[in-house]
């Protein structure tokens, strides 16, 4: 740990105190220097620096998508790396195997509690390195050092109780007590508290300060910013898998942050002109969910959809937009609240009972839940349809021809041919059949998820153009898309999302990119409670 | 205990007993111990001499060999694994047996040899479910056909066994107290199922068997060794499989490729009877000892009776196994 280096950290741009006591900066515990990845033809990092000092809770930032996991799996020797160096305490190490970076001290708590449930807690905490006698076990002992590291981390947790008998939160708490108890320099979250509730994130929060006093370095991956001010003192902040910066928490305030994380500066956007908003004239809506909320992706949420009515999600990835998106669809199904489609209450199961109601979504991992790409365009557009009626009363022929020719036409579908492979096609034309396959059931809401995702600006226009004709004709339509310009340009209302719920709702007025990122970044509790007061209003 | 219970005494410990609930995971295997219990106590009251101790012992002694295979079973199971091999693998060892001391081999030599090539076929089929990641089911039932082709490959007759020792042992009594006795075969099984039970519960090896039966990917996250201790269960398991075939040989006592056909899925059906979970991580080999000897009580049931044909026992079984599963089943639920 004392051995002295030539090079000193590069990244040295802000060096106030903050969560590191000492007056100069510590020898960092490790550092990564240039690390460079490659799936493939993607670079999935490219040239990332992260260095971790002791006794301090360190934030890895970024979209999803930004690299954080790589960089993580990269650190803990679940991906070797192309170029750069990893230096654990003055020492260049090469990970090849997980358990040769914990052999160095660098233990990893992932979002899935990676503990075996029909085991005790003493023994998720230490089988591997248990306390032995005469080759058995010795079980005592095992408790014994089981229950003084949970105590040393404030937890009261009978060592000897079945593992799988506690909560979630509780084995979460575990496997960082297993984490510890490894003399871990280093303890990695990965997203621990995804799925905890606030009492009990305020409980891992406490067995983190504990283990900053005591010099650990934790890196702490979160998507909820409220979380990473509260606890984090200094934050590595990725974009694109590239690093953007090395900053302290206390000196970045939370819009500076989002504007890091997404890349853009504020002033440089401008405001989009927009479609004149329609104005909701119907009072009965086509869907109102009250309360609606499942444990770990989405918090209790109200929303209403109006006929004729365009409404925009917003929110930075994993803030919950996909989430409540399957809630309504019936894709996933709610822990709790009511959702009443046309006044009557409904508790989707499945899809089927969405489609039923004429209730239509497209997902926004097309690949993997939309295209089947060994059947036509012609078969790929019939599936929906085909599917609400049932498979035992095909569509008629002269149906389909008609059918599957308008839409190709309406849509300007490339090649113009039913019957060719959607393999073939580009994915903005891919995405036009998909648009097309929920459109032929005529839908009277349409969920739409990142319709407009990688496809090019054509495509892009069209099917924007196709969704504001929509709804023209009286459909009521959700628009997620990470692109702000989009949402705006295209909602008549617009929904904010952040960490897993909605904080705000509002006509689209005047609404500038900048306004979003703004109810986007927030001010803590204050923001959530104006948001409130004005929605209650509306 | 409050101080108020504690002077009453007797009530004291009626009151332990009465609000005694046991931890749910023990609740299978106390069913199943119930149940045998009272399968036996129904005999007893049924029939006469039922109750006799010595239809319990005989009961011990003719299913020595599948306690054996249980034992093995179990540690195979409890990985979440299968082992279709081990029935075939009697009758290979009971051949391999009969066959080397009818060329004069000692018998010493012979039983180790029995035992290494058991152990043998039970480790390359972990090498192939572990690092060729083959389902179990498929490995073990090509070790099935394996075994069982190499038995008729030795003889397809019957080879009998005359060497005095193992006769000795074969037919030599262990008494007990008075008139009771048992033999040989019993004091290995049972050394079998003692020996288990430590190494299940008190090593390293034992709690990683539990632990990748929970959750292969968080044993192997937790760096324990799963690769050797996979590959190791089957070893257990051959291993078993082959000191199985060297009690059944005592029964027996000859070396024929017919022996044990179908009693893999006695060994299954007794571990899955005795609360061993299909999929993995719950169970104890205590257990297997009891599901083997319910097996056993259905069959004397209908010896004792004598006008039930010997189908029956398996109709017996087959409601009892599907009886335990669905228990099983609600209980997992529950935990979940």
């Amino acid at each position: 740990m004392t051995t002295t280096h030539e090079e000193r950290p590069v990244t040295t741009t802000t060096q106030n105190a903050g969560g590191v006591p000492a007056a100069q900066t510590p020898e960092p515990v490790i550092e990564m220097r240039d690390i460079s990845i490659t799936f493939g033809n993607v670079r999935a990092l490219d040239g990332v620096s992260l260095r971790l000092l002791p006794g301090e809770v360190h934030a890895l930032m970024g979209e999803n998508g930004a690299g954080k996991s790589t960089l993580i799996k990269a650190l803990t020797g679940v991906y070797t790396i192309d170029s750069g160096t990893i230096v654990v305490g003055g020492e260049e190490h090469q990970f090849s195997t997980p358990a040769a970076a914990q052999a160095a001290g660098i233990s990893t708590v992932y979002q899935e509690v990676n503990l075996v449930p029909n085991l005790t807690v003493a023994e998720n905490m230490l089988l591997g390195r248990e306390p032995r006698f005469l080759g058995g076990i010795n079980v005592r002992a095992m408790n014994r050092r089981a229950a003084a590291t949970l105590e040393r981390l404030g937890l009261d947790i009978d060592p000897r109780s079945m593992l799988g008998d506690h909560p979630i939160a509780i084995q979460q708490l575990v496997a960082i007590a297993r984490a510890v108890d490894v003399e871990a320099r280093v303890v990695i979250l990965d997203e621990p508290t995804s799925s905890l509730d606030a009492d009990e994130v305020e409980k891992l929060f406490e067995v983190m300060r504990r283990l900053r006093a005591d010099g650990v370095a934790i890196v702490f991956v979160s998507h909820f910013l409220d979380q990473i001010y509260e606890i984090a003192d200094r934050m590595t902040i990725l974009r694109n898998g590239r690093l953007v910066e090395e900053r302290m928490v206390a000196d970045t305030t939370q819009l500076q942050l989002v504007q890091l994380m997404i890349g853009r500066e504020l002033e440089a956007l401008e405001r989009l002109d927009r479609a004149a908003t329609h104005q909701v004239t119907t009072t009965e809506p086509v869907l109102k969910a009250v309360g609606l909320s499942r444990k770990g992706s989405l918090e209790a949420t109200d929303l209403c959809l109006y006929d004729g009515e365009v409404v925009g999600v917003a929110g930075l990835l994993g803030s919950g937009r996909t989430e409540l998106a399957r809630l309504l669809f019936g894709a996933d199904t709610a822990d709790n609240g009511t959702l009443e489609i046309r006044s009557a209450r409904r508790r989707l199961r499945s899809p089927r009972h969405a489609i039923d109601r004429k209730v239509a979504f497209s997902s926004e991992d097309r690949k993997a839940e939309g295209v089947i790409a060994d059947l036509t365009v012609a078969d790929n557009m019939l599936l929906a349809l085909q599917a609400s009626r049932g498979w035992l009363r095909p569509i008629p022929q002269a149906t389909r021809n008609r059918l599957v020719a308008d839409y190709i036409e309406a849509l300007d579908i490339r090649p113009a041919d039913p019957n060719a492979l959607m393999r073939n096609l580009s994915g903005g034309n891919q995405q036009k059949v998909l648009l097309a396959r929920w459109l032929i059931t005529e839908p009277e809401l349409l969920i739409l998820d990142e319709p407009t995702r990688g496809i090019d600006i054509g495509a892009k226009a069209q099917i924007q153009a196709k969704v504001a004709e929509l709804a023209g004709k009286g459909m009521s339509v959700v628009f997620i898309s990470a692109e702000l310009e989009e949402v705006l340009r295209l909602s008549d209302r617009l929904v904010v999302m952040r960490d897993r719920r909605k904080i705000d709702e509002r006509r689209n007025h005047d609404v500038t990119v900048s306004d979003v990122l703004e109810i986007i970044a927030g001010q803590g509790d204050a923001a959530g409670s104006r948001t409130e007061e004005e929605t209650s209003r509306d | 205990m409050s101080a108020a219970t504690a002077t009453l005494g007797t009530t004291s410990l009626w009151d332990k007993v009465r609000t005694y609930s046991p931890p749910p995971r023990f609740l299978p295997l106390i069913v199943t111990i119930a149940l045998f219990a009272g399968m036996f106590g129904a005999g007893s009251v049924r029939y006469e001499n039922f109750g006799d101790p010595q239809v319990f012992l005989s009961l011990m002694i003719n299913n020595a060999h599948l306690i054996v295979l249980a034992v093995g079973m179990t540690f195979v199971i409890l990985t979440g694994g299968i082992d279709l091999s081990v029935g075939s693998v009697v009758a290979m060892s009971t051949m391999i047996l009969a066959k080397t001391l009818e060329k004069g081999w000692s018998l010493p030599v012979a039983i180790v040899t029995v035992l290494l090539i058991a152990t043998l076929l039970g480790t390359v089929m972990g090498l192939l479910i572990h690092y060729f990641d083959i389902q179990p089911f498929i490995a073990t039932l090509a070790g099935l056909f394996l075994a069982r082709g190499v038995a008729y490959l030795i003889s397809i007759e019957s080879i009998p066994i005359a060497n005095e020792t193992f006769m000795k042992w074969a037919y030599e009594p262990i008494t007990l107290w008075s008139t009771y006795w048992i033999r040989w075969s019993v004091v290995v099984a049972l050394i079998a199922v003692a020996v288990a039970a430590y190494v299940l519960a008190f090593t390293r090896f034992g709690r990683t068997v539990y632990a990748i039966g929970g959750n292969e990917s968080s044993a192997m996250l937790m760096g324990l060794r799963v690769g050797v201790v996979k590959v190791g269960v089957y070893a257990v398991s051959g291993f078993c499989a082959g000191l199985g075939g060297l009690l059944f040989a005592l029964n027996t006592p000859s070396g024929n490729s017919l022996h044990a056909v179908g009693m893999e899925l006695d060994a299954i059906a007794a571990a899955v009877i005795g609360g061993i979970l299909l999929t993995g991580g719950r169970g104890y080999v205590v257990g297997a000892l009891v599901g083997v000897l319910v097996l056993g009580v259905i069959q004397t049931f209908i010896i004792f009776d004598g006008t039930l044909t010997s189908w029956w026992t398996r109709i017996a079984i087959g409601v009892l196994l599907l009886v335990f599963v669905v228990i099983q089943r609600l209980m997992t639920r529950r935990q979940t």
